[in-house]
């Protein structure tokens, strides 16, 4: 089932949209400057149409079935936020606009500073950067930052547990910093003792994701951050798993410095085929300062007739601008209806069926596969997607005999720690007959592995293509369909 | 709510799981710290939350009432309603990224076709699946240029008629290398300097050249000895081009461009108050192992089907991790899908139109703005839809008094630049009428200028 | 997995093959068969180029993975295996002969003390598997 490209669809003089006229005289170009070629495609609005349609039942999406992935947080997405996030008020305000022609827009996004600070626990939040990797970005910024102003200039090390997210140790070397893995314990917990002997007066900090990547949440944590502080570090927390935590415990409580969230995996805003994220940063009292600029602020108190005058500020020792404008407005509004839908009961829920969703399906799936931690896990866990008596089935195979039932596999090969690892994050809307239908499946595909492995090995077997050849894309490395010069 | 489970399910739940109740499930959160009250607004229904967010949207001024004159980096543009209906179609926008490609074939063909348009708009070979926005993507040049020659060229120099954002997020980002400063075009004191007053600045330990295609003052220069000179001297170019006069201007490619990056939000991007925007990254096929960000690839599968796969997912975060040339995951993808719907609708003539129409009613405003007293438009240089207008009194008043009038005045280039005082960067486009525009200049003819 | 009995090795799963003051360097079978297959070879040194010990003088990726080549000599750059990255698949194929990646004058050829010989790099090969 192949669909064609914009570009074999083309038809010349085919147009789909149409413009007026100019309606003012007519001013000469400058006809130097000009271009000669514009090699666009040529189609009519109903091929667009039919085209992006036909594309867009390809795919498999939240609103088609479940996605386990780990660390995804693939909930689903209100459609209520669709609705509020695309009223006029909000879509045609122009980010240059006079502030007070804008007081409806930065009321709102100063309400979501103040809720993600009350969620977590944190002093300030700035909402600008694009996403989680950005956000996190920004915190090891802030670090590098805040040792700096304090005229220390050994602190050079950053240390990353090596369960960790590729985007924490690439984050940390865009700042300069000597990435040192820290290594976790049988029980899934940072081994403390290896950390006791990396923290010294070289170490501006510690990544630290919580609940970690394998699901778990640290022992020792609060230790943890202990022993980060005493030596003089700061401790920077992954907010991605920030799903197993609402009106469970505050980061900020715990002893974090500063976090970022992603609103497009806590938050329900959607994943659009890959973005637009979102990935706000809160930080404890020391660190306001040195947050990206700008932030919300309210400039004059309300009062009983008024409401208060808002405007942007900037923390006065910023590490300065991360991206253009304010952030991605667009998903602040629904980040903030999400949170208005739920309250404080509301998202306490929200955690709490998180966890029991992923310990229902933990628990359903431990005899047949190895599961590396026998502890309560929080909103996700892992599994060896192989077994030692079916020796050519690997987590890949697994994963992709999933497709056949109708679900998208879960989170392959991360973390790195757990061999052939299968990451499971159900969230906590999906029902319990979807988590019983998918634990059917994974139990059969089990099965399979040791008396059908060829299922598992051709699989998928029915999707719009079969497994792709993943060495010519890169080696020969087609990246566009049409080039001037190949015609 | 969304939770689906019922009081039954739960307990059945409970049971298999082998807790009496959901708070057992947390027994690893210190006591100290567990189920601490958050203090926040009630939960609203879905009725009520839209109607509180409706006070919000309507405490705003908008595009809707004002005529809209302001450009500086977003742009009024006509967004055609096929757009946001196939963005609605929610196997687009609840899809996740195209990881597993057998079941994400629609959202990696539109990356393919994104490429492709973004490399042929700018003339250039090979496109990425989009950046954050047109500054991100221009700290992503700095980024790519450093990477390049490996740490042993060390100088960005950069125009200062670039957009001033973006050359704030790019010091942002390349504070951290140790080895690279940015320079500014030595014209301080005059931003509005030609292009080519960089010349004399590039050297053998320059990396990159920077600069904005029309430059942040509307003007469109001819680039070939600025490209010419940046490569004598072993360095790459590096141009920030909007989108839409490309459907009028030469491309970047044609004239020796090494790296194409910018704002996408003019093709089919709402203004939304700054975001969600989408910055391109365009560059020459032999730097595509260095691109950073996402890629889709061209391949068959067992039965020798065309499909798509991300591709070279090797230099990025989740496979390097620290050696990633950079750490973006997540980027803009359902925008770079409206960018490619709005494109694949309007189509070589329809782009053009809308080049075009910015083009004439630019130059009609400017010509018109000219002629008032006290006003002046430096017509020399050739614009496309961006223009500076010298005024008589400091930029905010006189905004302050279109806005009593119903218009959204220009940009105030005195908070950027200390030498343009009483200057203002006004935008026109296709959705500014003939009228609204003879609406400003008799608005602005009331402008006393004592 | 194959090991070339008149090579040194070291843990990082290069090979050096010593021909008077010439060190040669490649990848052994075992860091092919980690990185399955080969896509794309970069040689980052120039010839002429001094390069000290440590430096990364290669990158090797396949869909999977990417490695750096990490040089275990200083020296001079005398050659550089110029048409590999038109057949990265000899990575995979012949990685103790056709997929050389570069050739370089030592000019401390005591460097070499430190690496493995071929037995030594078999048992570490087997201590290392799952």
């Amino acid at each position: 089932m192949t669909e064609p490209t914009i570009y074999e669809l083309s038809s010349p003089g085919r147009i789909g949209v149409e413009f007026p006229r100019p309606d003012v005289p007519l001013t000469p170009f400058p006809v130097a400057l000009l271009r000669e070629e514009l090699p666009l495609p040529e189609l009519s609005e109903v091929d667009v149409i039919r085209h992006f349609t036909a594309l867009s039942r390809m795919n498999y999406s939240i609103d088609t079935g479940l996605y386990p992935l780990g660390s995804c947080t693939m909930k689903y997405n209100p459609k209520i936020n669709e609705e509020t996030a695309r009223l006029p008020g909000f879509v045609h305000t122009h980010p240059l606009q006079p502030e007070d022609t804008v007081q409806g827009n930065l009321a709102l996004m100063f309400q979501l500073q103040e809720f993600l600070k009350e969620i977590s626990g944190f002093t300030a939040v700035c909402l600008e950067p694009a996403a989680g990797a950005q956000g996190e970005l920004v915190g090891v910024m802030i670090i590098r930052a805040y040792h700096r102003w304090r005229g220390d200039e050994k602190r050079v090390k950053m240390l990353i547990p090596d369960s960790a997210h590729g985007t924490n140790p690439a984050s940390s070397a865009m700042s300069g910093f000597e990435v040192v893995p820290v290594p976790s314990d049988a029980s899934g917990n940072v081994d403390l003792n290896a950390l006791k002997s990396l923290c010294d007066e070289t170490v501006a900090g510690l990544m630290l994701t919580n609940p970690n990547t394998l699901g778990l949440f640290d022992e020792n944590v609060l230790k943890v951050i202990e022993t980060v502080h005493a030596a003089g570090g700061l401790v920077y927390g992954d907010g991605a798993n920030l799903n197993a935590l609402l009106g469970i415990a505050r980061p900020g409580d715990l002893g974090f410095d500063v976090m970022h969230f992603n609103l497009h995996k806590t938050f329900s805003t959607p994943h659009g085929g890959g973005g637009p994220g979102s990935g706000p940063v809160g930080v404890a009292k020391h660190l306001a300062e040195f947050l990206p600029t700008p932030v919300v602020k309210i400039i004059e108190e309300g009062s009983d007739e008024l409401p208060p005058l808002y405007g942007f500020d900037h923390p006065k020792q910023t590490i300065g601008r991360v991206k253009s404008f304010y952030g991605q407005f667009g998903m602040i509004v629904r980040a903030f209806t999400y949170i208005r839908m739920h309250g404080p009961d509301g998202l306490k829920k929200v955690s709490e069926y998180a966890v029991l969703n992923a310990n229902y399906l933990l628990s359903k799936l431990q005899g047949a596969y190895v599961a590396p931690y026998k502890r309560i896990c929080m909103h996700e866990f892992v599994l060896e997607g192989c077994w030692d008596d079916a020796p050519e089935i690997h987590a890949l195979d697994v994963a992709k005999r999933l497709m056949d039932y109708r679900f998208h596999p879960p989170t392959n090969y991360f973390p790195l720690i757990v061999h052939e690892a299968l990451m499971i994050e159900p969230t906590e809307t999906e029902s319990m007959q979807t988590l019983d239908a998918f634990a059917d499946a994974l139990l059969k595909i089990a099965e399979e592995a040791h008396h059908q492995p060829e299922l598992l090995k051709e699989a998928p077997h029915d999707t719009p293509v079969s497994r792709l050849d993943e060495v010519k894309a890169a080696k020969d490395l087609v990246l566009c369909c049409w080039l001037p010069e190949d015609y | 709510m969304f939770i689906p489970h019922t009081q039954a399910e739960t307990e059945a739940m409970l049971e298999t799981v082998g807790v009496k109740s959901l708070a057992d499930l947390f027994k690893d959160v210190p006591q100290k710290y567990r189920f601490p009250k958050l203090d926040l607004p009630d939960a609203l229904t879905e009725m009520e939350a839209l109607g509180e967010l409706k006070e919000y949207a309507e405490a705003n001024e908008s595009v809707d009432s004002l005529a809209c004159f302001l450009g500086a980096g977003a742009y009024n543009h006509y967004i055609p309603a096929a757009v946001d209906s196939l963005l609605r179609r929610s196997e687009f926008y609840t899809a996740y990224t195209p990881y597993q490609p057998e079941i994400s074939q629609g959202t990696l063909q539109a990356i393919f076709e994104f490429q492709s348009l973004i490399a042929n708009l700018t003339g250039m070979e090979v496109a990425n699946a989009s950046h954050y926005d047109g500054a991100t993507a221009t700290a992503e040049a700095g980024v790519m240029a450093y990477h390049h020659f490996r740490g042993k060229r060390g100088k960005i120099l950069v125009s200062e008629a670039i957009h001033p954002q973006y050359r704030e997020v790019l010091c942002t980002y390349l504070c951290g290398y140790a080895d690279l400063h940015v320079e500014s075009g030595s014209s301080k004191q005059n931003p509005l300097a030609t292009p080519d007053s960089l010349i004399p600045q590039i050297d053998a330990d320059t990396a990159l050249v920077l600069v904005q295609y029309p430059d942040f003052f509307g003007r469109v220069f001819d680039l070939s000895p600025l490209a010419r000179k940046t490569h004598e001297a072993g360095a790459l170019l590096g141009v920030i081009a909007n989108p839409t006069s490309l459907g009028l201007f030469k491309a970047p490619g044609e004239f020796g461009a090494d790296i194409v990056v910018g704002e996408g939000q003019p093709l089919g991007i709402p203004l939304s108050f700054g975001g969600p925007y989408l910055g391109y990254f365009a560059t020459r096929k032999e730097f595509a192992r260095k691109i950073s960000g996402r890629l889709a690839g061209e391949t068959v599968d067992g039965q020798g089907r065309k499909g798509y796969v991300l591709t070279l997912t090797a230099r990025e975060q989740h496979i390097r991790r620290e050696k990633a040339t950079s750490n973006i995951c997540t980027n803009q993808g359902l925008m770079a899908l409206a960018a490619t719907i709005y494109l694949s609708l309007l189509g070589k003539q329809g782009f053009k139109q809308v080049a075009s129409l910015c083009y004439q009613k630019a130059h009609y405003a400017a010509g018109k703005l000219n002629r008032l007293k006290g006003f002046k438009v430096d017509q020399t240089i050739p614009f496309f839809h961006e223009f500076v207008l010298h005024c008589p009194k400091p930029v905010t008043q006189i905004n302050d008094m279109l806005l009593d009038q119903g218009f959204l005045g220009g940009y105030d280039l005195s908070k950027d630049f200390t030498t343009l005082k009483n200057q203002m960067l006004v935008a026109v486009t296709e959705m500014n009428t003939k009228d609204e525009i003879d609406a400003l200049v008799e608005t602005l003819a009331e402008v006393p200028n004592d | 997995m194959t090991i070339q009995p008149n090579l040194k090795y070291t843990n990082s799963d290069e090979w050096v093959a010593v021909d008077g003051k010439i060190a040669t360097l490649g990848v052994s079978d075992y860091a092919q068969g980690q990185l399955s297959d080969i896509v794309f070879v970069e040689v980052n040194g120039a010839v002429g180029e001094m390069i000290q010990k440590k430096a990364t003088v290669a990158t090797i990726e396949s869909v999977k993975a990417a490695a750096d080549v990490i040089s275990p000599v200083s020296g001079k750059v005398v050659a550089v295996n110029e048409g590999l990255s038109n057949t990265p698949e000899q990575v995979n194929s012949d990685p103790y002969g056709a997929a050389w990646l570069l050739k370089i004058e030592m000019s401390n050829p005591a460097e070499l003390d430190n690496l493995m010989d071929a037995k030594a790099y078999e048992k570490y090969c087997n201590d290392r598997s799952h």
